[in-house]
């Protein structure tokens, strides 16, 4: 720490226990060569749990229904793969700005509203746009999904093996460029002014912010970046479901973002490998349908020791170590 | 220039079957130091929030430099140069005592939109929030969270959130409410060190206060107002006296009123 001490003046510096998690996500690949295709999808789901976290833990939104715009990637970009388009990082890019765009649109309505009437309606959209997508079975698939997502090689040079290799570097690499992104934005003028409108958004307006324009910046964001994963979820499983926008994938990301830590960026990186290696542990070693009960019993433990998630404990231990002293 | 800074005509508003705000007409000129008093209940707090926008009139306008704002939003008075400040202290509780200040600055300074260079970098946003966290001795409370400095500090950095917005027209709703009387200099210095060009109303309830700070007094008795006048004039009028302050206060309010 330097003599400042602020979270504020410092939160665009880099600290050395934050190189631990690339290094151990790099480590990974090397020693675990047989586990690269859930690692992949364990690295989506951190990178829909970020997104969340920029939504929920910098502005303060809750929404049930970010599974939408992880959904609008994964078709959009599946889609325009069948239709004869398979470079991999433009497709990406369209699927989140397909959802970035979709943000654009429904924000400056839904926005206005905040606590349990917009958790409602985000509940509301998510369940509009499942039924819409299971019924538009030309544009969808229906109950059949997307199969056939195929993707030319990575810059022309990697091709896509059957482990998953090239698709899991792949992904961390989206992971870090858009972690990079997310760090810049919530250590910005404008990642404060969000925070301003979690605290108190009555007296933003009363400082001259345009509360509901920056609310709608961040969730365009937010949206872009779920589509994004979205996109590499679609294209590393080569198929899309309609479960990629089911309530399902939201509920998802939201407990692995709370497991983490919320308001951290770190919380879904941390939340999401430690819920899916509890689901994995969990069906496959003791009970294929009640693993649910594991999570739900975590869940509580985590959310009753500790306001910050897992990440919470490890800063209290932290300084618990360096005797009380931050 | 002898167009108001900020003028109302004819404000109503009404709660239920209460009148809290009765056909009140009040005129800021540019520089002006006016002070808004009246007795519990007279309704100078919902005076303020009609002004400022945070209540809806039910009748009347407001115009800001000649500008109708009856019905605009209340960030887009905001960046015409109208603020208020709150009785009871409305702050953003988990963030520092320099996150607030800069909140403010940034916002003022077009700042807010900037989603790329680190807020930390910003110096000069930064030196600005640091200048206004010194006038109001805030300096040593810099890194510590609202909800963990003492009300008193929260009082004065109610209105360095203010004063970051360089105003043009500010509103203090008791600004000195909740200040330690030995700090009370602090606040009352800052806003002497205002701009003189800035319009200033505040609610305050000290005489002494008032006489030394207002060239002008409101005096507002049942959502009405009362009189206006010059401090000495409002208080010397027995009227004033009769309905403001009941016959206990006679005492205290001569007490104020001697030597002005």
């Amino acid at each position: 720490m330097t003599t400042d001490g602020s979270p504020f003046l410092e939160r665009h510096r880099l600290r050395p226990l934050e190189a631990a998690w690339w290094l151990m996500a790099l480590a990974f690949f090397f020693a675990f060569p047989e586990y690269l295709a859930v690692a992949t999808s364990v690295l989506v789901m951190a990178l829909f749990a970020l997104s969340l976290d920029l939504l929920l833990g910098f502005a303060g939104v809750v929404s049930l229904g970010h599974a939408v715009s992880f959904g609008i990637g994964a078709y959009v970009s599946a889609l325009i793969n069948l239709a004869g388009w398979h470079e991999a990082l433009t497709g990406a890019l369209v699927g989140g700005a397909a959802s970035g765009l979709f943000a654009l649109a429904i924000g400056p309505l839904i926005l206005r509203l905040t606590g349990l009437p917009f958790i409602m309606v985000t509940l509301g959209i998510g369940a509009i746009i499942y039924e819409a997508a299971n019924k538009a079975v030309w544009l969808t698939g229906g109950d059949n999904g997307l199969p056939g997502v195929t993707l030319d090689p990575l810059f022309g040079i990697f091709h896509w093996s059957v482990f998953g290799q090239t698709g899991y570097l792949y992904v961390l690499g989206w992971l870090l460029v858009l972690f990079y992104l997310c760090r810049r934005i919530v250590s910005s003028p404008f990642g404060m002014t969000l925070q301003g409108v979690r605290e108190n958004p009555e007296r933003m307006r009363l400082i001259g912010a345009p509360v509901l324009r920056h609310l709608v910046t961040g969730y365009a964001i937010a949206s872009m970046i779920a589509g994004i994963a979205g996109a590499l979820s679609a294209q590393t499983n080569a198929f899309v479901g309609l479960e990629v926008l089911s309530l399902n994938t939201s509920i998802d990301g939201l407990v692995m973002l709370v497991l983490g830590g919320v308001g951290r960026l770190y919380g879904g990186l941390i939340g999401a490998p430690v819920y899916m290696f509890v689901q994995h542990f969990a069906q496959q070693q003791w009970n294929p349908y009640y693993w649910m009960f594991l999570i739900g019993g975590l869940l509580i433990v985590i959310v009753r020791f500790s306001r910050g998630g897992l990440l919470g404990l490890l800063d209290d231990l932290l300084r618990r170590v360096r005797g009380g002293v931050p | 220039m002898n167009e108001p800074a900020l003028e109302a005509k004819g404000l109503h508003k009404s709660f239920g079957a209460l009148k809290v705000t009765d056909d009140v007409t009040l005129r800021l000129d540019a520089g002006s130091r006016t002070a808004l008093i009246g007795p519990n209940g007279a309704g100078k707090t919902t005076l303020v929030g009609l002004l400022s926008g945070t209540t809806r009139p039910d009748g009347g306008c407001i115009a800001l430099h000649g500008r109708d704002i009856t019905r605009a939003a209340l960030a887009f008075r905001v960046k015409q140069g109208l603020v208020r400040t709150f009785q009871v202290s409305s702050l953003f509780a988990k963030l520092t005592v320099l996150e607030n200040i800069f909140l403010a600055v940034s916002e003022n300074e077009g700042a807010s939109g900037d989603l790329w260079r680190p807020a930390g970098r910003r110096r000069n946003l930064i030196g600005q929030a640091e200048g206004i966290m010194e006038r109001l001795h805030l300096t040593n409370s810099r890194h510590r969270r609202v909800s963990e400095i003492p009300y008193g500090e929260q009082r004065l950095l109610e209105i360095a959130l203010a004063l970051a917005l360089e105003p043009k027209v500010l509103l203090l709703d008791e600004p000195a409410a909740g200040i330690p009387t030995d700090e009370v200099g602090v606040l009352f210095d800052a806003v002497a060190s205002l701009p003189p060009q800035i319009a200033i109303l505040m609610i305050e309830h000290d005489m002494h206060v008032v006489r030394q700070f207002a060239s002008e007094v409101y005096v507002l008795v049942h959502g009405r107002v009362l009189t206006v006048g010059p401090p000495a004039e409002v208080m010397a009028s027995p009227e004033v006296r009769a309905v403001y302050l009941g016959t206990s206060g006679q005492s205290r309010f001569a007490g104020g009123a001697q030597g002005a």
